[in-house]
């Protein structure tokens, strides 16, 4: 079989380590290395980045040997949309309360499926923020305002 | 006798009102989140953590210990019924537990299962009342070459262990000992790889990169899958086994305990290995081996009793060295740190409250994850009809909450996206997640006890070989990668690792 780098699992996985590796040692280059008795900030980065790049090389070997493909399905609207609603989450909290974050993170979150049924998404958000309210705000007491500004604090 | 003290004790503070609920809660909750599929038990104790945050220390460390057991628990559950492993050492139990609930059996499957567990839950306690407290004694003399060896082996360990590949469980420690330098350094006070952002300079919460890997990561992943479950929705009748399947069952069970209690004092070994191990081993002394994978009970007593065994063990090197022997127990320690106790074998001493009442709720969890799976099964798989679109926007419902009430803070979230995003990556490049979290949480410990042990050695590298506690450590993690390697051992590694096995 002819070598083909572009799906090439242990190849990316290596050049993965072997890129982590680089930077992890270009920026320790400015902590103090220090000796082995002594040993300075920069020590152990140092050395464990050199076995990033080693283990890099190890891996992409192995992907040059076995020709592994990458496996499985790939939903690129789930990578986008998961971790978007993660951040708005974040971001919603601080600026408008629990029950607004949490109203807007469900739906948000169920487009990522492939399935969006609206009347069942509007019911799952609205149980699942009451629950949570009860849940973490009364029963557990986690000092949050529920609507920023209005309710709450 | 001491031991007898120290248990009735350990009796007196969980049987408190306070402590039984929180045991019953986390069993509960943990059983639960357990049935439920793509989510195993690390991220479902991450998850959760932020509830205890503001309950007592006990309870709080008795409430995460349920929901630990009860998720391995609810795992089996859905092995049995569905065919389809809640987490990773479930997936032995897939094998003769779904056959046997195709051929009607699943209530003496499930029920062996229950009593398997909880005959290891048992001897697993006595086993941590007898050991714990002469292991902390040894371990208070530890130095920081000890330390340092100690952790090595449990690294390599974790690493060779892991997955089926040793290499890149190596090269994933290694990546976690990297980002566990993030952060100030303790010794110098100088920021590491924080890029200026003021967030950084206190680390990285492994709580954020347990749920952006384990669990943000595992939905991207999933909803890439096509969905596809056949539930198994016969009514479960006859709960009891026969006298024949107890009979079967007993030394399986015994055996099973045996292995899984060995390997769960070895830190760094999960609880899958257990399970192939006694698996394998039910298989060889069988009569008639061939009855195996065609609903043999003896495949489900066994590796469900190693497993749980495990599971319980793994607290021995946890609350007597203060070291994670898996990456679920450095949960468990980074719960008591949020807690204010320092871990560490004084914790016995000073604490013994919370070291005793632990291990006695233990038991209690046992019997409660007992009474609560035989009779409540029906429940459970009802809930295993719930489709994952409903399931997951809820699970990141949670996890979001739980990360924003570690540091009330906005920017882990922007964090747990960011890891999430890398988890997916590592997944589809087949790099095992374990090792890397375990090689995170130690990493720091690690680099200030090689520093320490160099200082006080006066840069002398042969310190931790002079040191005979030391030395033991460093001659056993040798053994463990020579063992691996040869070629015998490999050969069958991979037939143990790799039934093709259902994420």
């Amino acid at each position: 079989m002819k070598f083909d780098w572009r799906n090439n699992r242990d190849f990316f996985g290596g050049l993965m380590y072997i890129v982590t590796g680089a930077a992890g040692w270009w920026i320790a280059r400015d902590y103090p290395f220090g000796s082995a008795l002594r040993m300075g900030p920069g020590y152990f980065p140092t050395v464990l980045s050199w076995m990033m790049i080693a283990f890099g090389v190890a891996i992409m070997m192995m992907g040059f040997k076995n020709n592994e493909k990458i496996k499985g399905n790939w939903s690129i609207r789930a990578l986008i949309v998961v971790p978007l609603a993660t951040v708005t989450f974040g971001y919603l909290m601080e600026e408008a309360g629990f029950i607004p974050a949490l109203l807007v993170l469900i739906p948000f979150a169920a487009v990522a499926g492939r399935e969006f049924k609206l009347v069942e998404i509007a019911l799952l958000t609205v149980g699942l923020t009451i629950l949570s309210t009860l849940m973490f705000i009364k029963g557990l007491g986690l000092p949050y305002p529920l609507i920023k500004g209005w309710w709450g604090y | 006798m001491d031991l007898f003290n120290n248990l009735i004790f350990g009796f007196s503070v969980a049987l408190t009102w306070q402590n039984l609920w929180f045991c019953f809660i986390g069993v509960f909750l943990g059983t639960l989140i357990g049935v439920l599929p793509g989510i195993g038990p690390l991220a479902t104790i991450a998850m959760l953590l932020p509830i205890t945050f503001n309950v007592p220390p006990v309870a709080a460390l008795i409430m995460l210990a349920g929901i630990y057991y009860g998720a391995q628990y609810g795992g089996s559950t859905t092995a049995i019924l569905v065919n389809l492993p809640g987490e990773t050492a479930a997936v032995v139990t897939c094998i003769d537990g779904y056959q046997m609930a195709r051929q009607g059996r699943a209530g003496p499957a499930l029920a062996i299962a229950a009593i398997g567990s909880f005959f290891a839950g048992t001897v697993c306690t006595l086993i941590i009342a007898l050991f714990g407290p002469p292991l902390a004694e040894v371990a208070l003399k530890f130095g920081a070459p000890e330390y340092f060896s100690l952790m090595l082996m449990g690294l390599v360990a974790a690493a060779v262990l892991a997955g089926d590949n040793i290499t890149k469980a190596l090269a994933m420690v290694v990546m976690g000992l990297l980002l566990g330098i993030i952060g100030t350094d303790v010794n110098s006070g100088m920021a590491r790889y924080s890029f200026g952002i003021p967030e950084l300079t206190d680390g990285i919460g492994f709580i954020v990169i347990a749920v952006g890997v384990f669990a943000i990561g595992e939905i991207v992943l999933n909803l890439g899958e096509t969905e596809k479950r056949a539930v198994f929705t016969n009514k479960v009748t006859g709960l009891m086994p026969t006298k024949a399947d107890l009979k079967a069952s007993f030394w399986p069970i015994v055996r099973g305990t045996g292995i899984g209690a060995f390997l769960g004092v070895l830190p760094g070994t999960g609880p899958a290995i257990a399970s192939f191990s006694s698996y394998m081993i039910e298989k060889k002394m069988a009569k008639d081996p061939s009855r195996f994978g065609k609903g043999a009970i003896e495949g489900v007593a066994g590796p469900e009793s190693a497993n749980n065994a495990d599971a319980q063990c793994k607290f021995i090197p946890t609350l007597t060295l203060g070291i994670p022997a898996s990456a679920v127990m450095a949960l468990m320690l980074g719960a008591l740190t949020i807690q204010g106790i320092a871990p560490g074998p004084q914790v016995m001493t000073q604490k013994p409250d919370l070291f005793w009442g632990l291990i006695a709720s233990m038991w209690i969890g046992n019997a409660m994850l007992v009474i609560l799976n035989l009779p409540l099964v029906g429940l459970w798989v009802m809930l295993l009809k719930v489709p994952y679109r409903l399931l997951f926007p809820a699970i990141m419902a949670f996890s979001c909450i739980g990360i924003y009430s570690v540091n009330n803070s906005p920017f882990e979230l922007y964090l747990t996206a960011i890891f999430g995003i890398i988890g997916l990556a590592w997944a589809k490049l087949d790099m095992p997640p374990a090792p890397m979290l375990l090689g995170f949480v130690l990493g720091p410990l690690m680099e200030e006890n090689l520093r320490r042990a160099l200082l006080i050695s006066r840069g002398d590298p042969t310190v931790f070989f002079t040191r005979p506690i030391s030395l033991g450590f460093m001659i056993a993690t040798a053994l463990i990668i020579i063992i691996m390697v040869l070629p015998a051992v490999k050969a069958r590694r991979a037939q143990i690792t790799d039934p093709s096995t259902p994420r």
